[in-house]
């Protein structure tokens, strides 16, 4: 598989503030990659940096092997989703979708086929006479990724797309969009802060924070075996206890619960003493004599799921999940559990 | 108990509709005292007959309108022909007025982007010196810039004292002089509209065309300059308006081969020498031309946002 974006420690400044240190990223042709992190955390600059709309201070950035260093961004074989869509208020849908066309030179009758085909893609023929102004969010959303994607870019960038939807519009559009990309076989660079919307649709997932890259990997990857306490906490809902490491050796760790209780875990660092171990809530189970004994302290009641906080011996919570089956019994706060931590289901991570 | 005081459901709602009527008195006041009463004035001294040292005496008459379009000869015996003396005067009005409006144009879009795409704090800073020659009353301006730039002035002795120059550069009473004037005196009237709307412009715009692979040249011309078009409009508007019915630059500056139309009504209304109804007419005549305008304009911008 060729590479389609290769970073190379890329560095932005501005001023004095480093908004990106030395990030490196090597994106497959047809992959589906998403750069996930928190507002500020550097993944727009990075986007906007491929695009061609901010500077790189240090460090490249290869478009299919060929540096891209210098090209203004309409010399750029890359097209972006902008966040708010970024239509042009004064062109009907139609001509919206055909500029870039009409930028490459395309006569009228191959931009207007053209435009037509990319706008039965997105479900939105009967609006092409329509102006931005006139259509829904979300039709506007579809206008943007037709626009895009109507001069075959090699690469699409995607800014946070989904974020002005509703909920429900959002979720239908993950679908969508997953889809458009394996129909479509173009690489998908996709920027956003939710972590549900990076975990459905990514091939491969570089969790950013600070100006770094802290792991890059499959959804499984990232949510089974996160590498740092950022990424453990960042994704999903996680159980943080301080354990005292006794011996790592093969990646498998040797620690010890606060309440005395010794565990094996996988292991994402190799130092001893006093680190956190994540332990994700749905990978806990209530067993009458369980290894871990603890006290109920809240039951809340989340219709699918339950949400179990109990007390363990050395004093810290935990968060359980439950699923809501008919067979589970539900325990009333202040009585004593057994807890049984699943084989795998614990990581020590590096902080 | 609260609800005792007022019913919401019929009471409250028409309470306050019932204010709008009153709280609308000071608007229509002043549209009856400076717009309604002043235009009605001049549309009936338009249509009486003229005293000889200046007024009017209170009889319907032709006259003024008849002596702006037709020509009776010395006596007023000959066979109507149709008066060219204050069309060309209009004439040349229009072609000022729209040069002083395109030279604002030129300087004025510029300075406006300039200003908008300065950091939001000192935004201010330019707007204010764009707009401090403006507590100035335009009379002194006007007179300031003719001792400027006069024969024996600071800027043809500057040039001389340079070399530059031979002799003075025979600058006032010169249709240049009168478009320096018309510029000086309306060029905010440009920069303050296109400023406002370059500042909400999204630049989104100009880096998603350059995105679908637009140059900076058909960024301007494809992306920009018709997502700001409504400012650039109003800025033409507010300069070419006034610059038409302009006296005092053309008065000061220009010369009788640069008589303007707000020097024609001025005329008329001074001393003994004046029309009145004349001076009535034209003004008449000046406000349908321009309000016949901005509706050609107004009906060809309705079409051209159906396309």
């Amino acid at each position: 598989m060729s590479i389609a974006v290769d970073i190379r420690s890329a560095v932005k400044r501005y001023g004095t503030f480093t908004a990106l240190h030395g990030v490196s990223l090597a994106i497959d042709d047809n992959e589906f990659f998403t750069l996930l992190g928190p507002s500020g955390c550097g993944k727009t600059t990075l986007l906007r940096m491929i695009a061609g709309f901010e500077g790189i201070t240090d460090g490249e950035i290869l478009l299919f092997g060929q540096t891209i260093a210098g090209l203004e961004p309409n010399h750029r074989p890359v097209n972006t989703v902008f966040q708010q869509y970024a239509l042009f208020p004064h062109m009907t849908v139609q001509d919206n979708v055909a500029f870039g066309l009409k930028m490459k030179g395309l006569s009228a009758p191959e931009r207007r086929a053209r435009a037509g085909q990319m706008l039965e893609m997105v479900h939105l023929s009967a609006f092409a006479d329509r102006l931005p102004s006139q259509l829904s969010g979300g039709q506007q959303q579809r206008v943007a990724l037709a626009r895009a994607l109507a001069p075959a870019p090699k690469v699409l960038l995607l800014d946070e797309p989904l974020s002005a939807l509703d909920l429900k519009l959002r979720q239908a559009m993950r679908v969508e969009l997953k889809q458009l990309q394996e129909d479509t076989g173009i690489t998908f660079i996709f920027v956003t802060h939710d972590q549900e919307e990076a975990l459905t649709m990514s091939d491969r997932i570089a969790v950013m924070s600070a100006g770094r890259v802290q792991q890059v990997g499959t959804a499984r990857d990232i949510y089974e075996a996160p590498v740092n306490r950022f990424v453990a906490d960042f994704i999903g809902e996680t159980n943080l206890l301080e354990v005292d490491v006794q011996s790592v050796s093969n990646g498998v760790a040797q620690v010890t619960l606060p309440g005395g209780h010794r565990l094996a875990c996988s292991a994402a660092t190799d130092a001893l003493g006093r680190h956190h171990l994540s332990i994700r809530p749905e990978r806990v189970s209530l067993v009458a004599g369980g290894d871990v004994q603890a006290v109920v302290q809240r039951v809340v009641y989340l219709g699918s799921d339950l949400q179990l906080v109990a007390r363990l011996e050395g004093g810290q919570e935990v968060q359980i999940r439950l699923q809501n089956a008919a067979r589970t019994e539900v325990p009333s706060p202040g009585s004593h559990v057994g807890l049984m931590i699943e084989a795998g289901a614990a990581r020590l991570l590096a902080d | 108990m609260a609800g005792g005081a007022i019913d919401p459901g019929t009471k409250g709602g028409e309470g306050y509709r019932g204010l709008v009527g009153p709280l609308l008195v000071p608007t229509w006041v002043m549209i009856g005292i400076f717009l309604v009463l002043p235009v009605g004035l001049m549309a009936v001294y338009s249509f009486l007959t003229k005293e000889f040292r200046g007024g009017v005496e209170w009889q319907f008459s032709l006259a003024a309108y008849d002596q702006f379009f037709l020509n009776r000869g010395l006596f007023g015996d000959e066979p109507p022909t149709l008066e060219w003396t204050y069309i060309a005067i209009f004439w040349r009005s229009i072609w000022q007025a729209g040069l002083a409006t395109l030279i604002c144009l030129l300087v004025g879009f510029p300075a406006a982007w300039f200003i908008a795409t300065r950091p939001p704090a000192s935004r201010g800073v330019w707007l204010f010196l764009i707009t401090i020659p403006y507590w100035v009353n335009l009379l002194i301006r006007t007179v300031s810039l003719k001792f400027l730039i006069r024969d024996n002035g600071p800027l043809n002795e500057a040039l001389m004292a340079i070399g530059l120059i031979d002799g003075p550069l025979p600058l006032v009473n010169t249709n240049l002089a009168v478009q320096l004037g018309l510029f000086y005196s309306y060029l905010p009237f440009m920069v303050l509209p296109i400023y406002a709307a370059v500042e909400r412009y999204d630049f989104a715009y100009s880096e998603a065309a350059a995105d679908l692979y637009a140059n900076r040249w058909v960024v301007l011309r494809e992306i920009v300059l018709p997502i700001v078009k409504p400012g650039i409009v109003a800025g033409c508007i507010l300069v070419f308006i006034p610059s038409l019915g302009a006296f005092l630059a053309p008065d000061l500056l220009g010369g009788a081969k640069t008589f303007m139309i707000g020097s024609l009504i001025e005329e008329q209304f001074k001393g003994s020498l004046g029309n009145w109804p004349f001076g009535a007419a034209v003004s008449m005549i000046l406000m349908a031309l321009v309000m016949l305008a901005l509706m050609v304009y107004a009906r060809q911008a309705a079409k051209g946002g159906g396309q």
